[in-house]
Parts: structure tokens; sequence; C-alpha cells
């Protein structure tokens, strides 16, 4: 017998999955933070810290978990994408540890507080419930697409959730900003879902009307300026925008739905007169409250010359502490150097207040120092790049939308916070996607997470089989 | 879509570029100036994060480091007998830097000088925590306590020297302070530093190296030496041809004697009862520039630094005939630290060779490795060997038959020189003058102590008292006797 050839030219050549290179990815991700978590436990105690065998296996647990779903319902996903936010996760619960045992957060909760809780179990657990988030979404989303007849329910959900904050007796304010509500001893950041929800809303509605928004207008100097009555929707979107930010101190989350918007209205309609538009918008509405609103005001005074501010801000006033809290920052930065001083031997703990959770980036910087934050960087810059490349590959427009939306919006956040903290823009108070200490921001994420693998599985997915040729019965071939 | 889409994947990467340039901008180009900024408080809680070394005297530490359980600053110094090393150690606080000792060696202290650079790198693979060197001084506890002790409730400063060396053995100064008060920084040590700066005696004033004072009669010794060197005086026992009721020049004034007997007497008899006619008409012969050049051979007009700076002891090149006469007696312009009339003294005992008077002996590293020793060092030689012994000669004299006869150890085979001092100062002499003594003990090997005593001002005691032989020639015996007695 001679070497049998296979002589079929049509058929399924199965595109490689990619989910041992996922498997191998997330092994790195589970082992990195453990040895960080080691690091940590010698530099503080210098004894290997009891809890890290425990730690270890969670980790471990939850990106078993997480793999064995995506392997069995979404073989074809992105393989990053996964190992990525595992290895984020898991070294902010390593820094959010670390936090914990600084005696100078201890005593402060103790003098603010009463008492003193640790917030890293609380931080594994909420990470617990975002892998259950992501496994909910892998299993009760089958297919994308599906979001689509759900456009106006999003949007007043995410209209709802926008508003919750500013629900007498239910919304908290923290330091100015009223971006919380409380629910049975819970702090829920309902702006970090109302994401999520508001990239439905886009997709759906921009999916329909981008005809609309794309054709009909005026050319006027090189641009196409849309029609009075097409201006509509970011009329709307961007008065909403200002009314958070005006309502609820929130300079971050304003400009994140309305860069989010801009962005996807770019890419709907291929225009670029929309995104002059909205960058004049934005300039007009960050001109028009940075005037008025002190809240901003003193952001921006901190931004401009921290220290020369913290000099003459009057004692005891918003813009001193916000003053002071951006010094504290700069200088942890400073103070980490190149190399960084090592975990657990930095001081980022002289920020005080919200050190695990807006500030968390600099303790990345004092004590990884300038090597651990741009290896930080890279890692978000990969995530976006994942979502990004997944809405080139996605076949269908409303998945195109939705994940270039929540990848723009990932890397928005990226930058507002990242940018915050190390003094590039004024200060927001939002939290870096998953290494910030909060349940919402946590679970909301992983969410985030799980819907781009969804996109990215139907979008990798190879073509179904073509159907059998009735033909094919007929013309057989004749082996020798 | 996707030319749009790709457009949009630019931008996103341009944010995180901008990002990656921030921040190395921020953590490498502004890292210096972010580390050492002065709100940066990393600087001081490193400084306190761990033990400081010690200050050592006779081999036991004077000082020590307490773990304060502050959330910032964790080791507070703390200190053995405080008010009476206070002039020695100086102090090292939280709150308000530090002084002398403290912080002149404070490199070594917390352990963060380069010459230390390999004990820190090998603690750092070792596991060991940073630990501060130990500075080794050249004091000695017995003196220090008599001196201390003899000062007691009074407003004064002693200094004792090993003339061989220049080894400081003492160096008290009262009303003193203890430096654990404010080592600290909260309210309490604010309020202890207030209360000191606030106080009219000046307690944190180091009177021994930081104040002068107008010396009086003892400053005579040196203008013997001027005369003698000078060859205004040949034999100390042959009479001077002074005088009773010398006028000095360029004035309608005549020179004051206290005591009688002072007509043309010699050298030797105006020391014993301190003529000031004798001494004043001497120190006009040799004249302004030969009394400055020998005064400034002792070491006055400059600034010592042992290693602690004592500011410059004054004598007046420019004054005129009549000031040079009275500078000549102690008086006008002339204002000394007790260290500079301590180094008078140890010359004088020393056969005329002047050493740099010193208090570190030793650096050692924290596994006490030597990392420094000071080797003793002459400053100059202000007079000739057969001087200084006839210096010597009239100084014994001075407390065998004269007015320093408090100051006499009576030990065997201890000879004791000796000469009193009583300042007068103020408008018109209104104020409680000072009482001066110096003196040196020898034996046949050498001398092993000189001391200047001053006092300043004493509650309670008659103003006719306050004689240097009454009031501070005890003290100086007690310190002589002191290291005497450590000797043998």
């Amino acid at each position: 017998m001679s070497v049998v050839t296979n002589t079929t030219t049509i058929g399924a050549i199965e595109a490689p999955s990619r989910r041992n290179t996922e498997l191998a990815l997330l092994a790195f991700a589970v082992v990195i933070p453990v040895f960080a978590y080691l690091n940590v436990g010698l530099a503080i105690d210098g004894e290997v810290p009891p809890g890290m065998l425990g730690y270890g296996a969670g980790l471990a647990l939850l990106a078993g978990v997480a793999h064995l779903v995506v392997r069995k319902w979404a073989p074809y996903a992105d393989p990053l994408l996964l190992p990525l936010a595992t290895l984020l996760n898991g070294m902010g619960l390593v820094l959010i540890w670390r936090l914990d045992q600084s005696p100078r957060l201890i005593a402060l909760a103790k003098r603010s507080y009463g008492a003193f809780s640790p917030s890293a179990p609380n931080q594994m657990m909420y990470s617990a419930i975002g892998i259950a988030m992501f496994v909910a979404v892998l299993l009760l989303l089958k297919d994308h697409r599906t979001l689509q007849r759900y456009t106006y329910i999003s949007m007043v959900v995410a209209l709802v959730l926008l508003l919750l904050p500013l629900v007498p007796g239910l919304g908290a304010d923290v330091f100015g900003a009223k971006i919380w509500i409380r629910v049975g001893g819970f702090s829920i950041q309902p702006g970090e879902f109302a994401k999520l929800v508001l990239a439905v809303f886009f997709s759906g509605y921009l999916m329909v009307k981008r005809d609309a928004l794309a054709l009909a207008s005026r050319r006027f100097m090189g641009l196409y300026l849309p029609r009075g009555r097409d201006l509509g929707p970011i009329l709307t979107i961007w008065a909403v925008s200002l009314l958070i930010l005006v309502f609820e101190n929130d300079l971050g989350t304003s400009l994140l739905f309305f860069g989010m918007f801009v962005i996807m209205l770019y890419v709907a309609t291929e225009r670029t007169s929309w995104v002059v538009m909205g960058l004049l918008m934005s300039a007009g509405g960050a001109v028009v409250v940075g005037s008025t609103a002190s809240h901003v005001q003193s952001r921006v005074q901190a931004w401009l010359d921290p220290f020369e501010c913290l000099k003459t801000a009057p004692e005891g006033t918003n813009m001193a502490y916000a003053c002071d809290q951006m010094t504290q920052v700069l200088m942890s930065f400073g103070s980490g150097g190149i190399l960084g001083t090592g975990l657990g031997q930095g001081n980022s703990d002289l920020i005080q207040f919200a050190a695990n959770s807006d500030f968390i980036f600099a303790t990345v910087g004092e004590e990884l120092g300038l090597a651990g934050v741009m290896v930080f960087l890279l890692f978000y810059g990969l995530i976006i790049e994942r979502g990004v490349r997944t809405a080139l590959a996605a076949r269908d427009p409303f998945g195109k939308l939705l994940a270039m939306g929540l990848s723009g919006a990932f890397a928005l956040q990226v930058f507002v916070v990242a940018g915050g903290v190390m003094g590039l823009i004024p200060l927001t108070g939002m939290t870096m996607p998953f290494l910030a200490y909060g349940g919402s921001s946590v679970i909301a994420n992983w969410a985030l997470v799980g819907v781009l693998i969804r996109i990215s599985d139907t979008a990798r997915r190879p073509a179904p089989s073509p159907a059998p040729n009735p033909d094919a019965e007929m013309t057989q071939v004749v082996r020798p | 879509m996707n030319k749009p889409l790709r457009r949009v994947a630019i931008f996103c990467g341009l944010l995180i570029l901008a990002l990656l340039v921030r921040d190395n901008w921020l953590q490498y180009v502004r890292a210096d100036e972010l580390n050492a900024h002065p709100k940066n408080k990393r600087v001081t809680i490193e400084r306190y994060s761990n033990e400081r070394g010690n200050i050592i005297v006779d081999g036991k530490p004077i000082t020590g480091s307490v773990d304060s359980g502050d959330e910032f600053y964790k080791y507070k110094r703390t200190y053995v007998d405080g008010p009476m090393w206070a002039p020695v150690t100086g102090y090292a606080s939280q709150a308000f830097d530090a002084s002398q000792i403290e912080k002149i060696e404070d490199g070594v202290l917390t352990g963060n000088d380069d010459r230390l650079f390999f004990d820190r790198t090998l603690a750092m693979f070792t596991g060991e925590k940073k630990k501060g060197g130990d500075v080794v001084t050249t004091l000695s506890g017995a003196a220090q306590k008599a001196a201390f002790k003899g000062l007691g409730n009074k407003t004064g400063a002693v200094v004792a020297i090993e003339p061989s060396t220049g080894k400081i053995l003492a160096l008290a100064s009262t009303p003193s302070y203890d430096p654990a008060s404010f080592a600290g920084y909260h309210n309490a040590d604010a309020k202890a530093w207030q209360t000191l700066e606030k106080d009219k005696n000046k307690p944190k004033l180091n009177r021994a190296l930081r104040e002068i004072y107008p010396p009086g009669s003892v400053f005579k010794v040196v203008t013997a030496a001027a005369a003698l060197e000078n060859g205004a005086v040949k034999d100390i026992n042959a009479q001077t041809d002074t005088p009773e009721g010398w006028k000095i020049p360029l004035s309608s004034r005549e020179m004051v004697n206290h005591a009688s007997g002072c007509a043309n007497a010699s050298l030797n008899r105006a020391l014993e009862i301190s003529c000031n006619s004798v001494f004043a008409k001497l120190g006009d012969d040799v004249g302004v520039e030969k009394m400055t050049e020998m005064a400034e051979k002792f070491g006055f007009n400059a600034e010592q630094f042992v290693p602690v700076r004592a500011v410059a002891s004054v004598y007046d090149k420019n004054a005129d005939r009549g000031g040079n006469a009275l500078s000549s007696i102690g008086q006008f312009n002339t204002a000394t630290t007790p260290l500079q009339m301590a180094m008078v003294t140890a010359a004088i005992a020393n056969d005329g060779k002047l050493m740099k008077p010193y208090m570190i002996d030793e650096l050692r590293a924290p596994n006490v490795d030597l990392i420094k020793k000071t080797e003793p060092e002459e400053l100059s030689r202000p007079v000739s060997q057969k001087t200084a012994q006839q210096l010597q000669e009239m100084m014994e004299n001075v407390v065998t038959n004269g007015t320093g006869g408090n100051a006499d150890v009576r030990m065997d085979g201890v000879k004791v020189g000796g000469k009193t001092g009583t300042a007068q100062h103020g408008e018109k002499n209104a104020k409680r003058p000072y009482a001066w003594f110096i003196s040196y003990a020898k034996t046949d090997q050498g001398s092993p102590v000189a001391v200047a005593v001053i006092v300043e001002d004493s509650a309670g005691t008659d103003r006719e008292d306050i004689s240097g032989g009454g009031l501070a020639a005890p003290i100086a015996k007690a310190v002589m006797k002191a290291v005497l007695k450590n000797r043998s």
C-alpha cells in the first residue's frame, strides 16, 4: 500500500483554539502573585507568610474554574484576556494585603472608624464573586447578539444606575464624590456596572442609527456636519455627563461615559466630524464646570503644582487636602525610583486615605519602581489591544461596537486613573481595574472580560463546515 | 468599520504611551528631587527606623535607643545622665535635628556614612537589621562627674584636658538640660524645647565651648609667658621695675592692685599675689604685637574644632597701648572660652607643647571594627621648654604659697600648679565677677590633667567671697583628683 494522501480540498481545518496556551499563561498568572505574596511576607515579618498556601490555592482554584468554563463554553476565545485579568487581580490582592499590614493605615482606621478590618479577605471574596460573574456571563450569554434585544432596557437601567447615588438615604458621600450607594452594609459603585450596560445601549442604538448619523450631513470646511436633529443623542449624553459631574462631583465617570460614546460614534459612522464635535463639547463642559465647581477647582490646582498649592492653600480646606494627597502620591512614585524599594518596604501608606483603592498605583510605583509600573501599564495595554483585536475580528457590527466600546472604556479608565495619580491629568476618583480595592470594580471588570471573551469566541470560531453537498455522494474518489 | 477601529486602537496606544512617558519623567527624571523633597517624610522615617549607634565613655554607652512604638519614627534617643553629658553629646531630636557629636558624627551613628557602605551591603545579604556605628570619646566618667557635681547648681563650665595628647577628659556646663526631654516629636517634646529656649539661664548654651568670658587674672600666665619668651623678664625671682600706682599709658588712671606688696615685685611674687600693675606693665613692655603673637600661639583669635566647634577667644590685636596694658591682665577686650584657658594650662603643663584638643577617640562600625582613630596632633609650641618650666615653677608657687591653696590635691608625688582669677565685668564692674581657676597636676611621668574652671555667678555667695580661689579652685581640685585616682 502506498501512502494515503488526503485529496479533500474543502474541509474544516481545525483552527487552533489556543486553550493550552491560555492554561500555560494562567500558571504564570497564579505563580507570579504567589511569589509576590511570599516576598511581602518575607519583607515585613521575615518569615514565609502562613496564608500563602491558602492564597495560592484560592487564586489557582478561581483561575482553574474560569479556564475550564472557557474551555467548555468559549473554546475559541482569546487566550490572553483571562491570564492578564487573573494576574492583575492576583497582584492587586497582594498589594492590598501588603497595605493591610501597614501600622500607619491600621492606626488611621482605628482613629477614624474605631476599628480596623483587613481589606484583603474582602477583596478575595469580591474576586470570587467576580469570577462567578465571569462564569455566569459565559454560561448565560451564548451569543452576544442576544444583547441587542435589550438596547432600550439597557438605557433605562444605565440611567437608573447612574442616578442611584443621588437618591436620598441610599447614596453616600465619600470625600466629596457621590458615586456610592449603601445597601445593607455594602458599598456599591453603580457607575462601574453602568459602564457595561451603557456600552450595550450605545452599540444597539448606534448599530441601528449609524447610517442616518453618517450619511445625512452637510459638508462644511472639509467636515461633514450632522443635521441639527441628528445632534440629539450626543447632546443628551453630553448633558447627562455634565449632570453626573455637577451633582455627583465625579469627573472620572462623566469623562469616561462621554469618551466612550464619542469613540463608538466615530467607529459606527466613520465620521471625523463627530470626534471634533465631541472634543469641542467636552472642552466646553470642562471649562464651565472647572470654573464653577470648587471640588474640581481644587483638583486642578493640585494637578498644576501640588507643592506650591500646598503652601498657599489655607489649612484645613478641601484644596489643602487635595494638594497634600497629590504631593504624597508624587513623592511615593519618586521614592520608588527605577527598581522600587521592593514589596513591603516602601512607605506608600503615607498617602493615608484610599491608599489601597484610588491610589494603589502609587504603591506599585514605590515598591516595584519604574520597571514595575511600566510592566503593569503594558499589561493593561495588552488587555486593550486584545479587546480591539476582538472588535476587528468580530463579524457583526453589534459585536464590533460592543467590543470596541468596552475596550475603549477600559483604556480611558486606565488613562484617567493612572494619569491622575501620576499627575498627568487632574485626579479623579476612579479605581484602577482589577488592582484597586473595591467589590463593584472587580465584579464589573470580570463581567467586562467575560463579554469580551464571549465576543472573541464568536469571532474566532471557525466557520461551520459547509452543508454536505448532495453531489458529493455521486463523485466518489476512486483509489487505485 | 475597521478603519476607524484601527485609528481608535492607535489612539488607545497613544494613551498608554503617554502614561509610560509620564512615568519615566516622574520616576527617573524627577526621582531624586521628589525623594529628597523636604516634605518627603521618608528620609526621616528611614533615619529613625534603625537603632542609632551610641556615644561611649569609659567603654560604656552614655546614650541609648528605644523603640518608642511610634507609627512614623520608630527609634528615639535616650541618654544616661543626660544633663551631665549634654555638653559632650549634644542632642538628637526627631523634631529639632541634632547638635554637637550627635550632629557631626550623624553618619556613623545612623549607619549611613560612606565608610559603613560594606557593613550595610553585608547586612543586606545576611538579612541583619541595619545598625549605627559607635563614637568612642576621650572623656573620663570620673572627671566629668567631679566637674558636674562641683558646679552643682552654680552657673559655670569646666574643661579638663590631658596635656600630653590633647584628649578632653571633662567638658561640663551648667545649668544643663536633658536632651532626652525633647528627643521625640510630640507635643511634650515641643513644650520641653520651648521651655528651654525661653529659659533666661540659657541651659542649652554650651558654656565650655560657645561662651567667651573676660579671663581676668588667669590670663596673666599668658602675659608671663610672653614676657619670658621675649626677654622682658630674665629671672623670675628678680625684682621688676614697677612702681606702686603704675599709670596706664594714654590714660590718667592708675592701675589698681588688690594685693599689697606689688611695688617692684618679682614675676614669681607678682603671679603669687596677682599684681595687676606688674603684668600690665610687662604687657606694655612686650607690646601689642608680641602679646597678640603669644596669645595666638596658644589658640586665641581662632575657632577650635574638637571636632565640635568652639568659638574663637579674643585678644585684641588693634588695641592701643592703654588697651593692650589692660588686655594683658585679662580685661578690656580680652575674652576666652573655658576650653581656651584649659589649652593654655595644658601647653604649660606639657612643657610648652600645645596638643590639639579633641574628644572623639575612635569611630567604630556596628561590628566593632575600627573606622577611624584620632591621633594626637601638635598644634603649636607657644613657649620653649625652659619658659614652660619657669611658668610651672611660678604656678606651683601660687598653689603652695599663694591664692590657689584650695586646689592642692595633697597626693604623694603630685605637684599642682594653678592660677586664680576674678574677672570684673559689666558697667563699672557692677555685675558679680566671674570666678576663674586654671590648674594642672604633674607627676614624674608628666602631667595627666590640666583644668580650667569658671563659675559665673553664685546666688547666695557674698560678693567678697567670689574669688577664683574660693569658688573655682575646689572644683578644679576635685576634677584633678578624679583623674589622678583613675590613673593609679
